[in-house]
């Protein structure tokens, strides 16, 4: 019988009560008193010169508090970057000023001039209008190959070339690497591009900074994954505040997808304008807003080569790719195709020599930045494409090209030649798994029913790594990160037994508010409602590194395990007292704690009550009190894989691709609800099919971005997607943390792309339309124009 | 948005007199004009709100023809069971346009005054040849519809209504652009009393527009086979979505899937 409590319980989510009856509060629902109103005055050219900024007559109109410039920001910092990458030649990534408001130059449609702060919006924004710029436009460099031919514009004068790092992995490999493929008996190369997306979350970004005059603090209230990270990065290095005056809240967060992890511009400007001017200042950006601004995702142009023996095995892999990091660094954007994206290249495979190149372009473009999966997609997509193109050329069946190479069950640890080594993994079972579900079997049958129909059938294959919860601190220091990768918790069991766990983990829609209790509640005995999950405010809880990387239940639930069994050692403590026995014999299970072999025993809520009103209590050796912090900082990071499969049908007189069906096979290690993950794979393969079929941000020459709103950008929408058949019964626990989990937030988005074009193109090649490869976002157009193409 | 006066309108007499003022615009569903409000990109003095309008609201089925009033929702027109009888492929087409939301507030006299060359409307008014209602008088949609968001209308005059001749069968056959879900290519098709109809949305940079080498064609044989290979790709409309090329290409494919459907 399933469980209806603790871990493993398909609990239904507690916090969708309030998202489902409009009782959220979300950053745009808090109005703080005297509230005013930011409006951005944006650049509409992707490249220029500011030659003057004219803020006269604008300052004068109705309700206008004060314009204020890039002028205005000179005295205080940029926005910091938070990893430094080294180049092949040792020398550190090209890492050029990020200001809060233009200075100089403008780098991208959008790139923010002036703001003006008004006592309502309307106000604010007639007075933008009113200011006068002159920017002299100068030309704009968009496509990243151009960029860096040495005859291109140069986004920074830091950066003549536009190029940011230029970065080898596993620089040592290199030649092996080379001599391997020279001499291999097949060699499948394959060019591709891993198109640039908008994340889109529901909510746009929303800031507001309060200051308070009497106690000099200030309060910034923004849509963000990590409110501890943005207070560090814009405390420390941009306004130049204490932690101790700085607080920072993100409430309910309507998704995050990656692109609310960073420190934006817009919350340096709210909380420094509300202390120039003494009064709250508010910004909600709009929707055509959030596409010039919220952090774009991917956009990588690959070159991969596999080399393999005459019996499939793979020998060695070569990659090149160009990375685009748009006009400036934002905030972990350098990592993303290095570091989280050349440590994936050996997916679930035995590949012994990997190279991988990347280079790091500045373009006029929106900066680029993590986006759910964040490298992991890029990988798993160059890799999975290249591996069914050779299985095509060699006459070898896709899942069987993927098993020659699986890493065998019986091989973990596994070191793999790009650093990481993986802990536990069976991707032999995973595949078995898929093979059923998505009924492998009767796919010739179901092929020959559609072509009665006059269309092209097909079935695609992906089998996928991720690395979640990167780790340990002291490793990703050394690879160039500026930040610490533990979580924190703190637990508080009160008085009468009510428990209060205060999570540095940040739920945006994970569902923490409900798995967390679920984890203690097994832990304690107790049930679920009696657990409330505090996060989001660096007012209420310990430093706390946020929910990104499919971390949160693998790093921020372990801190809470270690939080809960410090608890639970001071309560046996205590329970030996009250017992009048050695704390050797106490035992703890149920939530009672007892004596072996007696019929002593006490509940956890006279523990705690005894806790807190020290009458029959040691105090000279026990504090009173129950409550404790921990931090954990894990020894590697969680490695999460499966196999995943596309069942498309072709329209080869319109291109149009429909697809039928999507089947994923997941091992997640231990599970703590398995509803709750079921809708975070859901969710992914929604994202990964978006961008598979439909989602493209396009920039024409000049800089301008094409798909700057949903009449252009294509969003997958529920009728795009079929009922999904979603397995994740596979488990090899993690052998590193205390739960035995991995993560299962970004899966379905790394999984999905590449079942998705291997499905479409299996359909064309069975047809007899000869194509080997379409570049993403599979569009009827596009898949038209590669069968005409073909014929 | 910037300010504007706002006024709803109890009659046509009470519209017209309305929109003589400077700068006023008549606003119906407002599915197309709310949007560029918000964007800043109009600054109308005030709006006229034709959505009240009782003379504009009836739907009628008489006669040989389908009268629709200019105030008309596509929801209403997608549900009307005299429309869903007499010409199915419109009610179909009503019922196809945008998302609930925008069927419950848009209008056909929206739709038809605006002329987008994505839109739905225009291409089953020129496929059926309808008749436009408006304050400037009744005119035929072959003379209404003069090529991207331009009309016979002049500033101030409104659509009041359209009149559908019932065909004896039509179909309409939409290949959407998949982020607006627009028409990328939209083809209507009929056979009725005034011969064989192909008008197609979408696909030109002119708008609308009648593929006549088609309707020769079915004319004399009105099967899926008798469509003639794809226009001419001078005079697509080029974008990310599709080349000139696949637009005319589609417009051959819906063509036959439209007379398949009849």
């Amino acid at each position: 019988m399933p469980k209806d409590s603790g871990i493993g319980a398909s609990i239904k989510r507690r916090e969708d009560v309030r998202f489902l009856t409009g009782a959220g509060n979300y950053t745009d629902d808090i109005n703080v008193a005297g509230q005013t109103y930011a409006y951005f005055l944006r650049s509409t050219v992707a490249h220029g010169k500011i030659v003057s900024v004219d803020t006269a007559a604008a300052s004068k109109m109705p309700g206008v508090l004060r314009i204020f410039t890039g002028a205005d920001f000179e005295a205080v910092g940029g926005l910091p970057c938070g990893w430094q990458i080294t180049s092949r030649n040792g020398e550190v990534m090209k890492e050029p000023r990020h200001p809060i408001l233009a200075s100089g130059k403008v780098r991208h449609v959008g790139d923010p001039i002036a703001a003006v702060v008004a006592k309502s919006l309307a106000e604010a924004r007639d007075a933008a209008e009113a200011i006068g710029v002159e920017i002299e436009e100068l030309p704009a460099v968009v496509d990243m190959r151009a960029a860096i031919s040495g005859a291109a514009p140069a986004v920074h004068d830091e950066a003549p070339d536009n190029l940011c790092y230029d970065w080898g992995f596993v620089e040592e490999n290199r030649e092996a690497v080379d001599a391997a493929i020279k001499s291999a008996h097949h060699v499948t190369t394959l060019e591709l591009t891993n198109n640039r997306l908008v994340a889109n979350p529901m909510e746009p970004r929303v800031a507001i900074g309060d200051f308070n005059r009497a106690s000099g603090d200030s309060t910034l209230y923004t849509t963000s994954q990590n409110p501890h990270v943005i207070r560090l990065l814009m405390g420390a290095f941009v306004l130049g505040i204490p932690e101790h005056k700085l607080r920072v809240i993100a409430p309910d967060v309507g998704g995050g997808f990656g692109t609310k992890i960073f420190h934006y511009a817009e919350e340096a400007f709210c909380t420094f304008a509300a202390k120039a001017l003494n009064k709250p200042v508010k910004w909600t950006a709009d929707r055509s807003e959030a596409f010039i601004t919220d952090a774009h995702g991917r956009d990588h142009v690959t070159k991969i080569e596999l080399a393999l023996d005459k019996d499939g095995k793979f020998l060695a892999i070569r990659t090149a790719t160009l990375a685009n990091m748009g006009a400036y660094l934002s905030t972990f954007a350098p990592s993303v195709p290095t570091w989280l994206h050349g440590t994936l290249m050996a997916g679930t495979y035995t590949t012994p020599l990997i190279y991988c190149n990347v280079k790091a372009v500045f373009t006029n473009t929106v900066p680029v930045d993590a986006y759910r999966g964040a490298g992991r997609p890029e990988a798993t997509f160059q890799l999975e494409r290249v591996i069914d193109k050779a299985a095509r050329e060699m006459g070898i069946d896709p899942v069987e090209i993927r098993r020659r190479n699986f890493i065998p069950a019986d091989a973990f640890p596994y070191q793999t030649p790009v650093a990481v080594a993986y802990d536990t993994g069976d991707y032999h079972a995973t595949m078995d798994k898929l093979v059923e579900i998505a009924d492998f079997a009767g796919f010739e049958a179901r092929r020959a029913e559609s072509a009665k129909r006059g269309k092209l059938r097909g079935l695609g294959l992906s089998s996928y790594i991720e690395a979640c919860g990167i780790a340990p601190s002291n490793l990703v220091g050394q690879l160039g990160a500026r930040a610490g990768l533990y979580e924190s918790a703190t637990v508080r069991v009160n008085a009468a037994g009510g428990i209060v766990v205060m999570t540095g983990s940040h739920s945006h829609g994970q569902g923490h508010e409900t798995t967390f209790p679920q984890v203690i509640a097994e832990m304690f005995g107790c049930p679920e409602a009696n657990v409330e999950i505090v996060h989001g405010d660096t007012g209420r809880g310990p430093m706390g590194m946020g929910t990104y990387g499919s971390r949160s239940i693998a790093v921020g639930g372990a801190a809470m395990v270690r939080a809960a069994e410090k608890i639970i050692a001071k309560a046996k403590r205590i329970a030996s007292h009250l017992m009048e026995a050695a704390v050797e014999d106490v035992e703890f299970a149920n939530g009672v704690f007892s004596v072996a072999g007696t019929d002593k025993k006490v509940d956890f809520g006279s523990v705690a009550l005894a806790a807190y009103v020290p009458h029959n209590y040691p105090l000279e050796s026990i504090e009173p009190g129950l409550e404790e912090t921990a931090f954990y900082d894990p020894s590697n990071f969680t490695y999460p894989a499966g196999a995943y499969a596309a069942e498309v049908e072709v329209d080869p007189e319109t291109g149009a691709v429909t697809l039928l069906a999507f089947s994923a096979a997941d091992d997640f290690g231990n599970v703590i609800n398995p509803m709750i993950v079921t809708g975070q794979v859901h969710g992914g393969i929604a994202q990964g099919i978006g961008q598979a079929l439909l989602e493209s941000a396009v920039y024409d020459a000049n800089g301008q971005l094409l798909t700057g709103s949903y009449m252009d950008y294509a969003m997958p929408r529920a009728d795009d997607l079929p009922m999904y058949a979603v397995d994740h019964s596979c488990q090899t626990p993690c052998t590193h943390n205390p739960l035995g989990v991995k993560g299962c937030g970004e899966a379905g988005a790394i999984g999905s792309p590449p079942a998705l074009v291997n499905a479409v193109l299996d359909a064309l090649n069975a047809g007899g339309i000869g194509v080997e490869h379409i570049d993403m976002p599979l569009s009827p157009s596009r898949v038209w124009a590669a069968i005409q193409s073909a014929k | 948005m910037y300010a504007f006066d706002y006024q709803k309108a109890g009659s046509v007499s009470d519209a017209l007199a309305a929109l003589k003022a400077e700068d006023a615009q008549p606003i119906s569903g407002g599915q197309t004009l709310i949007p560029t409000l918000k964007a800043r990109l109009a600054a109308p003095s005030a709006l006229i709100d034709l959505s009240g309008i009782a003379e504009m609201k009836g739907i009628e089925v008489a006669g040989g023809m389908v009268k629709i009033g200019g105030a008309v929702t596509h929801q209403s027109v997608a549900d009307h069971a005299g429309v869903k009888a007499a010409i199915p492929a419109l009610a179909q087409l009503a019922a196809h346009i945008g998302d609930p939301a925008v069927r419950h507030k848009g209008t056909i006299g929206g739709s038809v005054a605006n002329n987008d060359p994505s839109a739905c409307y225009p291409s089953a008014c020129l496929g059926l040849g309808a008749t436009i209602h408006s304050s400037a008088g009744d005119m035929a949609a072959d003379e209404f519809f003069q090529g991207m968001f331009a009309t016979a209308l002049d500033a101030g005059q409104i659509v009041t209504g359209v009149s559908f001749p019932i065909p004896e069968k039509a179909a309409y056959m939409k290949f959407v652009q998949p982020a607006s879900r627009f028409a990328l290519v939209g083809v209507f098709v009929s056979k009725g009393a005034g011969g064989v109809r192909v008008a197609v949305t979408g696909a030109s940079e002119s708008g609308v527009f009648r593929w006549t080498a088609a309707e020769d064609a079915l004319a004399g044989n009105f099967s899926p086979d008798s469509v003639p290979p794809a226009p001419a790709a001078d005079g697509m409309i080029g974008d990310i979505h599709g080349s000139p090329e696949y637009r005319a290409h589609l417009v051959a494919v819906m063509t036959k899937r439209a007379v398949k459907a009849c």
